[in-house]
This record gives C-alpha cells, structure tokens and sequence, in this order.
C-alpha cells in the first residue's frame, strides 16, 4: 500500500480543491476551486507539482495529521499558520520530506484566512467531472463532497525524490491597495451616486462570509430601477447587489446564475486576496478599465512565474538553520506571509 | 419584442471581469430571445476559439468565460460581432431536437402543492395535470443547482405566484412550477418557492452517470407523461439499476 495521509483533528472547513471544475457551469455546477489560487500554485510549486493540482485547503484552524506507507514531501503556503512536524517547528513557504511514521500540526492562522497543504505527486482521489475540487454544497468532489473528518485517510500518488523548495520570505505574496475592479455587467442598474458611493467607501467583510461569497457592510448602494433582474450566469469575484444594498461578492462556489444586478467585477488578479480577507477586515473598492485589467492578468501571471523562479533549493542542516532564523522575524512580525493591507 | 425573421438588434456586449463578457440580447424571459442566446451559444462553440473556457447560455443572455492571456476581449468582440453580421449567430435556431419525455407521479407526497394550485385557480388536480402534462416546454437554461432545468411554456392557466415561505429542502427530483414557469430539479434535496406537483424518477443530474452526467441542455424540448404510482416505482427501480427512462423522441 502506498503513502497515505491520516486525518487526526480536521480543522474547521478543510477540502481538497484544485483550480477549479471548469466546462460544466451551463449545467450548474459551481467551479468550486481553490478559494487563493495564487497560494495553491505556489505551495504546489514548492513541492514539484503541476500549479493547479488539488490540495488541502485549510480554513481558519490547521489539522493534525500522521504519515503512514510510505515517504512524502509537503509543504504549506498561504495563509500563516504554525507548522510543527514531529514537534518540532517547522514553516509555511518551503517543502519538507517526511518519513513513515511522521506527524504534523497545524495551527491557527495568525494571519490570513486559508492556507494550502500541498503534496509531491497530489491526492490519489478520483476526479469528479474532471476535477477534486470539493463542492460541499452538492457533495460533488473531493472525500464523498465534504470537508475533512478526523480518521479520513487520503491516499497518496507518489512521487519520485525531488529537491526542498523554499521560497524566500522577501518574496512571499503580500496584497497591497484597494481591490481593483472592473464595472458591469449591470452598472447601469444602479443611480451614479450609487456607483460613486460604491467606489468611494470603506466596506468590512461581514460575518457572511464564506466559500459562497462575502458580503460586505458599509453604505448602501442605490439601484436605479428595482433590484430583480432576469437570471444570467456569473463570474468568480462577481459583486451582486441585493434588495438591501450591501454589495456581496460571489466566489469559487458561488451559484451558476442569479436574479440580482451586479455592479462590478474583482479582477482576477486581486480574487486571491479575497480568499484571505477575513470577517472584519475593511477594503475598498477601485475601478480600472479593461485595458488596465487586461494588463493586471498579464503582471500577475509574470509575478507568479518570478516567485517560483525564485524558490530556492534548501540542501542540509546549513540551509535549515538559515531558514530558522528568518522563521525567527516571521515570528517577531517583520514580514507577514499574507497581510491583507486593504486600505 | 424580437422576431427572428426581422432583422433583430444587436445584442449588447457588456463586461463581466477581464475574463468574462456577456452577450445580452434582452432582458426579458422570451423564447425568441433565448433562441438566440442559444444559437449563438451554439455557433461560438463551432467557431472553437483557443482561449474559450466555457459558455453559459441563460434566458437572454451568454456568458463567455476565457482566459484573457491567451484571447484578447476585442478579439472576442470582434468575432461575436462577426459571427452576427454575417448571420451565423441565428443559423441553429430552428434546429430540430427531439422531444424529451419525463414521467411524472402528481400529488400526494410526491407533489405536495397539487392541490392547493388547484383549488387556488378553481380547478380539480386532475385539470392541473392535464395542463402541466399537455404543454411542450423549451428548457431555457439549466442553473442555481447542478442539471436544474428552468422551462418555459408553462399554460397561462396555471401561472403560480412563488410561495412566500419558501422552502429551505425539497424532495429530489421534483417537478415543480413558478410565476409563468416549470421546473425540473435534480436529485438533490434543494431549497426552492416554487410549488410541488410531483416527483419524477428521471435523474436529471447524475455524476455516476458518466457517459452523460446531464440529461438536459438550454433549448431542449420536454413533455412530461403522467405515471401511476406502480409505474412510478418500477422506473425508480430500472433508474437505480442505471438504465436510462427519460425517453428523446423526434418532434
């Protein structure tokens, strides 16, 4: 039998995502997908993997788990969350091989909302609709379309020996600004004031938040004419607004179509930010146009390739002790892995 | 309201993130509108541009999702402005499809709602019946939940106001209306308002079905047959065994 990883504390919401279920939205199923795609990419980068391969996503809360079968290597990217492998702490941002036998531990996130746990080779899970990605909604996906139990165990693929990748804490994913959007598909549904209110407020993720969506409060936004519209399909980081004007963005598991008029689109660029935003954090809201969008796609493709040219190989105690101490600032504060500065 | 044989207007292409563009052609739910969406839909997946990730056709309107580093949007613009100025977005229109024919058991726990739709428009459940099961429906599209087909050509008859207490599970696989609308829904236990009539055995949504997970595509014809209760059952049980009972006959 070949490695498998041991469920021992779950976490709160832990699924296995990958990029997403793509091809299948006409028949209304939700893409689903890694809710920061950037740090899946990265933590499967780390560890050799294709950049959309699925892992675990960890929401809020860490899980505990135990090697079993065989040898593995992992690493953790995202949101920052203590690691502690056989008790002894390890980190986020840089690949680890463990042998049989081994446990891991995950803690709370300190900052940040979701983390990935990336494994050489990926889950030996069978795709639905071409894809692992859990929808836990309609129970498609991932272990039986649910989130994690304690006692699942994950069956591994495998991989053959591969380097320690470590991506070093000055080039660790950091989100600046206000989040970029772009206008329509029904801004004319809304008065200009409500447009201009939109764009000029402070919004806070409110507790309504989740793999769904995220509602923001803050000042409400006026419609022109009403707030029903004929259903039409929707786009990840598609910002409705509802009959009580608080904007509400749609996510990785959004519903396939809706009946509310939506003022504006995240970017793609900025989606990941939002699957760190937290309950409580306030953001704004800053319109570009197409072209500038269009532009922000191709920087953020090139930032990520730049961030996984600069992993860097970690060979033996010497490069471990190295990576102890910037662990050390990590700890003290310097650098945050995912300090989602929104203002 | 946009007749075919006229020169309709051009639909407007409206923003939808710097990866998704919708083509809307109107904002009403109307057959010839959808009729377009969908022959639209159709030509652009003939058309197979690099760079297309899907398309989700709707009531009046057609999402395209695309990745943007390899498609341009003007590009897209520009070929879905082609493809209407030279005609090819209505070619599929009239494209025959084959009727589907959906067993229905009405009433009773199966349909919980039958009679007070009934006595709601002064008629017995039998008349409801023959009204639902007597029309020809267009699936405009399927969404809100995996293979849930919105329909139209519900009788003007039978046109039910939601309910105002929606409910947050119904039984799978329920046949269902609301306002001018019919409603296949998958074998999920989904919130809905609408009013229940009945339950089919036909899976309209089925991942272990993976030769076709869904039954129903946006612009498919649908006529649904009432069943006994016997009858009912036996189909449940040829479903479970995995044979196909939804029949595709020719129009």
């Amino acid at each position: 039998m070949g490695a498998h990883l041991v469920i021992e504390r779950p976490g709160l919401f832990s699924t296995l995502q990958d990029a997403g279920r793509f091809g299948y939205q006409r028949f209304g199923i939700s893409a689903s997908g890694a809710m920061d795609p950037f740090a899946l990419a990265l933590a499967n980068a780390l560890v050799g993997n294709p950049r959309g391969m699925a892992a675990v996503e960890l929401t809020m809360l860490g899980l505990s788990a135990t090697v079993e079968g065989g040898p593995l290597r992992l690493a953790l990217a995202g949101a920052d969350m203590a690691l502690t492998i056989d008790g002894r702490p390890a980190e986020g941002w840089r690949a680890y091989a463990l042998q049989p036998g081994a446990r891991i531990e995950i803690g709370p996130a300190r900052a940040g909302m979701r983390a990935y746990l990336a494994i050489a080779g990926g889950f030996a899970v069978p795709p639905t609709l071409g894809s692992l990605s859990t929808h836990s909604r309609s129970g498609i996906g991932g272990l039986e379309g649910r989130a994690l139990r304690a006692g699942d165990r994950l069956a591994l693929n495998g991989a053959p020996a591969g380097p320690l990748l470590a991506l070093p804490p000055s080039h660790r994913p950091a989100a600046r600004g206000p989040f970029r959007v772009l206008l329509g598909p029904q801004d004319d549904h809304f008065t200009p004031e409500g447009v201009a209110t939109f764009l000029s407020s402070d919004y806070r993720v409110s507790d309504k938040a989740d793999r769904m969506g995220a509602q923001l409060d803050g000042p409400q936004i006026a419609h022109r004419d009403g707030f029903n519209i004929v259903s039409d399909g929707i786009v990840n980081g598609a910002i409705q607004v509802p009959g009580h004007g608080r904007p509400v963005v749609l996510l990785a598991d959004r519903q396939t179509t809706g009946g509310y008029p939506k003022i504006a689109t995240v970017i793609g660029p900025d989606l990941w930010r939002l699957g760190q935003a937290r309950p409580g954090d306030v953001l704004r809201l800053s319109a570009v146009t197409a072209e500038e969008a269009e532009a922000a796609s191709r920087a953020h493709e090139a930032e990520l390739a730049a961030l996984i040219a600069a992993m860097v190989e970690e060979a033996g105690p010497a490069g471990l002790s190295s990576e102890r101490l910037l662990s050390h600032n990590l700890v003290g504060g310097v650098c945050s892995a995912l300090d989602t500065d929104h203002a | 309201m946009p007749d075919a044989a006229d020169a309709p207007a051009a639909p407007r292409l409206l923003d939808a993130g710097e990866a998704g563009l919708v083509v809307e052609f109107g904002d009403a739910i109307d057959e010839a509108l959808n009729r377009r969406v969908i022959a639209l839909a159709d030509a652009l997946e003939a058309r197979a541009l690099e760079g297309v990730r899907e398309l989700v056709p709707t009531y009046r309107s057609l999402l395209v999702m695309f990745d943007p580093l390899v498609l341009a949007k003007a590009r897209l613009r520009e070929e879905i402005a082609a493809l209407w100025a030279t005609g090819e977005d209505r070619a599929g229109e009239d494209a025959p499809r084959g009727v589907w024919h959906v067993p229905v058991l009405y009433g009773g726990v199966h349909g919980v709602d039958l009679d007070a739709v009934a006595r709601l428009h002064g008629l017995t459940t039998d008349e409801v019946i023959a009204l639902h099961a007597g029309a020809t429906y267009r699936v405009y599209m399927i969404g809100f939940a995996p293979g849930f087909a919105y329909l139209g050509g519900l009788p003007e008859a039978i046109h039910t106001s939601r309910r105002s207490d929606p409910r947050l599970k119904t039984p799978p696989r329920s046949i269902s209306i609301g306002g001018r609308q019919a409603a296949v829904a998958p074998p999920l236990e989904i919130p809905s308002g609408w009013h229940l009539l009945g339950q089919t055995p036909v899976r309209s949504y089925d991942p272990a079905r993976t030769a076709r997970p869904f039954l129903f595509t946006a612009g498919d014809a649908l006529r649904f047959v009432p069943v006994s209760p016997a009858e009912y059952e036996a189909l449940c049980r040829a479903v479970e065994a995995g044979e196909a009972v939804a029949e595709r006959k020719e129009a």
